[in-house]
This record gives structure tokens, C-alpha cells and sequence, in this order.
């Protein structure tokens, strides 16, 4: 398949992303919306590389994995201090960053 | 090859369909991790053979866990209803925010100027994608991303423990402050007089008083037991 398709792929895939993203309101769904944007971007990564032959290409998207890695152990500790606080657990209610 | 691509790909965006519109968290989950080794798949079919066993092992292995936990422990799946409970009005312009992210995209694929997109990509030396390839890379041509990118794991993961581990003040104690000495034990059991083969002795009859003052006078006639406390 030409290296086209991956990219409308990765697109359709990352705009699906960005309205679950604006719609949802419980954090969970929203760090599993923002996982489905960074592997949208792997797939345009991938693709790339593909195109050029050149392996750079997939170090990034190993690197861009290590970063979602982090972003999801660091949302998932934000959620459970939430719970530990007894607060909301939805993006609404919290409109304050402080404490 | 058409055929396992397209395949694929609407998998992907099936699953990916699936993350945005369940109602359940746990749904939510599961359906990511549908859409992940479908995009594994597609990635092997990219020729990039490390990441694809890379995404099944980090992502769908250890990620969607996590997040099954976490959903588990918050316990999202109680009250599902009120989850999907953006406005008609809200929920409208982020659906035509993002056809208009797709719109965009589209026209940018389709506009650009790297005519090696039509293609099929470029001709592939012997082992592109293999773990090889990929570990010669990182560690020679791309060492320093590799070395920060571990750093960042690690300041991660200490970020996560500070932030989601026990602190003082956040929850009732589960254990109240207890002694060792406080759990309940025999009269006596422990102490000197139990050593030496006095324990009878020591044992009050009753068992009101918990260590008894050597009151009473030895009546065994054996070596006098002292009281050991």
C-alpha cells in the first residue's frame, strides 16, 4: 500500500483522538483519547520511515512511546490522588490546579 | 497486502471509535487495547517489526494494565451515566473541530509535495526495522535520546509514586500506633521467669492482673524466681 493511506489512517485516527479529548469528562478517557493521539502520530512516524528507508524514523516512535509511557504513569497517579482526595473525578468539577 | 491493510485500518478506527464513545471506562480500556494490536498490525505491515513487538509489549501488555487498574480502584464503571454529559452545543463543536483537523490533515496529505508518498517507499536494506538495526541506532547514532528519554522514565516514575502514594493526612491511619508490647499475650510469657522454668509460678489465677508482683512466696521450693521485669 502506498505510504499515503497510513497517513489518512493516522489522521482520521488522531482527529477521533482530539474529539474524545473535547468531549469526555472523566480524566481516565481523556489520557486513553491522548493515547490514541501519540499513536496516531507513531503511525505518521512509521509511515515516514517507511517512505525515506531510514530507521531514524522508528527511533522516534520508540521515543515518542517512552513519552506516553511517562504520561501515563504520571495522569494515573493525578487520578488516584483525585480519589484519595475524595474529589471529583471528572474534568469539569476541577477548575482549580492549586493544592 | 491491500486486502491485511485495509483490514487493519479499520480496526484501528474501529477500536479507536470504540475509546471515544463507550460510556464505560473499563470499555474504554479494553477497546484501546483492541485498537493498539490492530495498529501493531499495521506497523508490521510498515516493515518496522521492533516498534510492532514493542507497542504489543508496552502498550496492550503493561499500559492498558495499568489502566484497568486504575479503573478498577476508582471504580468508574459504578455510575456510567454521568460520563457523557458534555452539552449538545459542546458536543457539536468538537465534532466539527475535529472534521475540521481531518479536513486539514487530508489536504495536506493529499497536497504535499513529497511525491514518494504515492509510492510504495523507498528500497529497504537488509534488516530495516530488525531489533539490530534498531539497537545499533539507538545506542550509537541516537545516544543521547536514549539516554534522556531513560531519565525521563525515571523521574516519572518517581513523580508517579510522589504523587499517588499514602501521605499523612490523606486517609484515616488503618493501623492506629501500636507497641509490640501491646498484642495480647499470656501473662509472664517472655520474661525471665519463663526462661528458668518458673512460669507457673508467675501466672496470677484469675488472669485480672497482667504481670503479678512477686507476691506470694515461692511454694515449689525450688530456686526462687525473680521477677525478670
Amino acid at each position: 500500500m502506498a505510504v499515503n493511506w497510513y497517513l489518512v489512517v493516522s489522521a482520521l485516527v488522531f482527529s477521533l483522538g482530539a474529539v474524545g479529548v473535547l468531549v469526555r469528562r472523566n480524566p481516565l478517557v481523556v489520557l486513553l483519547c491522548l493515547e490514541l493521539m501519540l499513536n496516531a502520530g507513531n503511525l505518521a512516524l512509521l509511515g515516514f520511515a517507511r517512505m525515506w528507508g531510514d530507521g531514524s524514523g522508528q527511533i522516534f516512535a520508540v521515543v515518542v512511546m517512552v513519552i506516553a509511557a511517562c504520561e501515563v504513569a504520571i495522569g494515573l497517579g493525578l487520578i488516584v490522588a483525585l480519589y484519595r482526595r475524595r474529589l471529583p473525578i471528572d474534568v469539569d468539577e476541577l477548575r482549580e490546579l492549586h493544592g | 497486502m491491500g486486502f491485511f491493510f485495509f483490514l487493519f485500518a479499520i480496526v484501528a478506527v474501529a477500536g479507536a471509535v470504540g475509546v471515544v464513545a463507550l460510556r464505560n471506562p473499563f470499555y474504554c480500556a479494553l477497546s484501546l487495547a483492541v485498537h493498539l494490536i490492530a495498529l501493531a498490525l499495521l506497523f508490521l505491515l510498515l516493515e518496522a517489526q521492533f516498534v510492532a513487538a514493542a507497542q504489543v509489549v508496552v502498550y496492550a501488555g503493561a499500559v492498558v494494565v495499568l489502566y484497568v487498574f486504575v479503573v478498577v480502584y476508582v471504580g468508574g464503571g459504578s455510575k456510567p451515566e454521568p460520563l457523557w454529559r458534555a452539552s449538545a452545543r459542546q458536543r457539536g463543536l468538537a465534532g466539527l473541530f475535529g472534521a475540521a483537523i481531518f479536513i486539514e490533515l487530508s489536504i495536506a496529505i493529499l497536497g504535499t509535495g513529497l511525491k514518494a508518498l504515492d509510492g510504495d517507499g523507498a528500497k529497504l536494506g537488509a534488516g530495516y526495522g530488525s531489533p539490530g538495526q534498531i539497537g545499533e541506532l539507538l545506542l550509537i547514532k541516537h545516544l543521547l535520546a536514549f539516554e534522556l528519554a531513560s531519565f525521563l522514565l525515571l523521574i516519572a516514575a518517581v513523580a508517579a509514586v510522589a504523587l499517588a502514594g499514602r501521605r499523612q493526612g490523606l486517609e484515616d491511619d488503618v493501623f492506629p500506633d501500636m507497641e509490640i508490647v501491646d498484642v495480647r499475650r499470656p501473662a509472664a510469657t517472655g520474661t525471665m521467669g519463663e526462661a528458668v522454668g518458673g512460669y507457673g509460678l508467675l501466672v496470677p489465677p484469675t488472669g485480672s492482673e497482667p504481670a503479678p508482683e512477686p507476691a506470694e512466696p515461692d511454694t515449689a521450693g525450688g530456686a526462687p524466681v525473680g521477677e525478670a521485669r
